[in-house]
């Protein structure tokens, strides 16, 4: 495992070490606000996330886990309430400062793996260096080979996600959240789409990188077999933490 | 600029068929456009090469006789003036040698050219014509009309007693090479000369009227020795001509008279012709955006999911506008190349199938690299604005949405 994940991951954050990855308070999300439809989806959440936690988020469906995933991945702000990432108040910050704390502290890894089709698997593994960059240069490509090695597809760096069978296309997914090493990675259904044998792999995997590295996971499931084996289990229930 | 460029560039690899079709699309549209400028530019260049080629830029000539009043009248007393106008002497430019070496050094005068012209009639034998008598000095007339280069019999050259004569004149006269005929104005007025050259300037009506001879021959024929009826000028700029007449007229007691005002029904006409293909150009450009626009639009849609997770990965709403005006932008600079290969090849086919009654093509088109560049810059700009409306849509695209579907 060549990922070198605990010294740059105390060097990002540096005096405050022990800052939670997140802190939420009282956040509520609503939608279609002002119509007649308006509906609040989560009913204060107050949920802190620490460093190196391993943590599973269970709940029926409509519970509100995917909406609490957006809102804790950036990709929408809280209605209300208040939302600190490694100590940095974000529900208050525009789109721009949103993307780039995105690109900077998280990665994503889907249900339907969601890789790029019209590029190979090493490009998609080094998708955040492009984007980031401008450019994959010679460390990013190396990183990327390292993390492709490290999920056992060293010898599928070049084909297309359309070659690969979907428990290889999540591996490859896993390997590109974690190209630039985020604190913590979103992780929605990823085993939901994958056979029993290609979800223990997976699973494997993120507990893996998640030792070795220091790498926060949050992972949302329905599978009672992948919550029991985290760290710590997050259940939500219509719109409020159960535990 | 790198994420914008590869990810554009990949995402027209992988619709190789829709980018094919843009690519098809913009370069019809930059052939016609590049085809029809080449087209009017020549047809135009070519009509105005014509009228200039037996025409001078600007005319310089003796003010006309005016008839002044007899008498005042007397003060407190009533007249009644009648004018008549009067027959017009063949007057002259007396000293036109300083006037022609100052008009020489005027800014925007390539050339200047005294001619002392008249009528007269020709005879050989029975036969007998009216002509334009035209008296000039070769080497300087040739400057203003490329006489020479119009000679297609004999050798161009004006001796004393030489003469160069119109292809049809020769024929109506039955005048050969090295035959003499001659020029009278009056019964005391006779010269006899010989044709050295026959030339076809194109213009039948001037074949058949004008006869050059030696400038010093005509001034004794007319009986203005050593004057001039016109000085002919040639510009740099052939529509700076009525600019430069503007000037001179304001320095000079003479009549000047340019191209443009002799030719004004010419040029309204090629106006209009000009600003007709401009309207065409105008339109083909807007059906080729209209088209990216809407091929773009799709393709942002058929991309939703993959929009969706770049940006979620931490690409920018800056840098998937990007990516949307670039394929705009590759489309429209591949289809240009394309297109000026086409409308090179509409022209070959026009040159080599449209042709005159002689066998040779009827005007040249210039299809030069200015004009490619100039048509290929304009679409290229078209095809990144055709661009801005589906990049604004992809940028708005809700990454939390894009994903769950």
């Amino acid at each position: 495992m060549s990922a070198p994940a605990p010294a740059r991951a105390a060097a990002a954050t540096g005096a405050r070490g022990d800052t939670p990855i997140v802190a939420m308070s009282a956040v509520h999300k609503s939608y279609d606000i002002g119509t007649p439809i308006e509906a609040e989806v989560l009913h204060g959440i107050d949920l802190v996330l620490a460093r190196g936690e391993f943590a599973a988020m269970i709940g029926p469906s409509g519970s509100g886990k995917s909406t609490l995933l957006t809102l804790i991945g950036l990709l929408e702000r809280p209605t209300s309430g208040e939302y600190r990432l490694l100590g940095r108040r974000i529900d208050t910050l525009d789109d721009d400062a949103l993307t780039r704390a995105r690109l900077d502290t998280l990665g994503f890894v889907f249900q339907f793996h969601h890789l790029i089709p019209a590029f190979d698997a090493l490009e998609n593994v080094a998708m955040p260096a492009l984007i980031r960059d401008g450019r994959i240069d010679a460390a990013a490509r190396a990183r990327a080979d390292a993390l492709l090695e490290a999920v056992g597809l060293a010898d599928a760096r070049h084909r297309k996600p359309s070659q690969l069978s979907g428990g290889m296309q999540q591996r490859v997914a896993i390997a590109r959240a974690l190209m630039h090493d985020p604190p913590l990675v979103l992780a929605d259904e990823p085993t939901g789409n994958l056979d029993t044998a290609s979800s223990t792999a997976v699973f494997e995997l993120m507990r893996r990188f998640n030792r070795e590295s220091g790498t926060a996971f949050l992972i949302v499931t329905h599978d009672p077999r992948i919550a029991d084996r985290c760290d710590r289990v997050i259940e939500l229930v219509d719109g409020r933490l159960a535990r | 600029m790198g994420f914008a460029w590869r990810i554009a560039v990949r995402f027209l690899v992988e619709g190789k068929m829709q980018t094919l079709l843009l690519i098809f699309g913009v370069a019809m549209g930059v052939a016609v456009v590049t085809y029809i400028t080449a087209l009017i530019d020549g047809l135009q260049g070519n009509t105005i090469r014509r009228t200039l080629g037996v025409q001078p830029h600007l005319t310089i000539r003796p003010v006309k006789d005016v008839p002044l009043a007899g008498r005042l009248a007397t003060p407190g007393v009533d007249a009644a003036a009648q004018e008549q106008p009067r027959a017009q002497r063949t007057r002259s430019i007396e000293n036109w040698m300083p006037l022609a070496r100052s008009l020489e050094d005027a800014s925007g005068v390539v050339a200047v050219s005294p001619m002392a012209g008249g009528t007269a009639i020709a005879l050989r034998g029975e036969g007998s014509r009216a002509v334009a008598i035209v008296g000039v000095e070769l080497e300087r007339y040739d400057r203003i009309a490329g006489l020479s280069g119009k000679i297609v019999e004999g050798t161009a050259r004006l001796g004393p007693g030489e003469a160069i004569v119109g292809r049809e004149l020769a024929e109506d006269l039955g005048v050969r090479l090295g035959d003499r005929f001659s020029l009278s104005i009056s019964r005391d007025t006779t010269e006899s000369l010989r044709a050295v050259a026959i030339f076809d300037v194109g213009v039948r009506d001037v074949n058949r009227r004008n006869v050059y001879l030696p400038l010093r021959t005509a001034q004794s024929l007319l009986g203005i020795p050593g004057g001039v009826t016109q000085l002919d000028l040639t510009v740099t700029e052939v529509f700076d001509a009525e600019r430069i007449a503007g000037r001179l007229r304001a320095r000079l007691p003479y009549e000047i008279e340019s191209w443009m005002q002799t030719n004004s029904q010419l040029l309204s006409a090629l106006d209009a012709q000009t600003l007709s293909t401009r309207l065409i150009r105008g339109v083909v450009m807007l059906v080729v955006v209209l088209g990216i626009a809407s091929v773009l639009v799709v393709s942002v849609v058929q991309k939703r999911k993959e929009i969706g997770i770049l940006r979620a990965m931490g690409a920018s709403r800056a840098q998937m506008t990007r990516v949307f005006l670039l394929q705009g932008a590759l489309v429209s600079a591949a289809g240009s190349v394309l297109g000026a290969a086409i409308a090179w090849a509409m022209v070959a086919a026009f040159t080599a199938l449209v042709k005159g009654a002689d066998g040779r093509p009827l005007f040249p088109i210039v299809l030069d690299f200015e004009t490619f560049a100039w048509v290929a810059a304009g679409a290229t700009l078209a095809g990144v604005l055709a661009a801005v409306a589906p990049a604004r849509r992809a940028a708005a695209l809700d990454p939390a949405q894009a994903i769950r579907l």
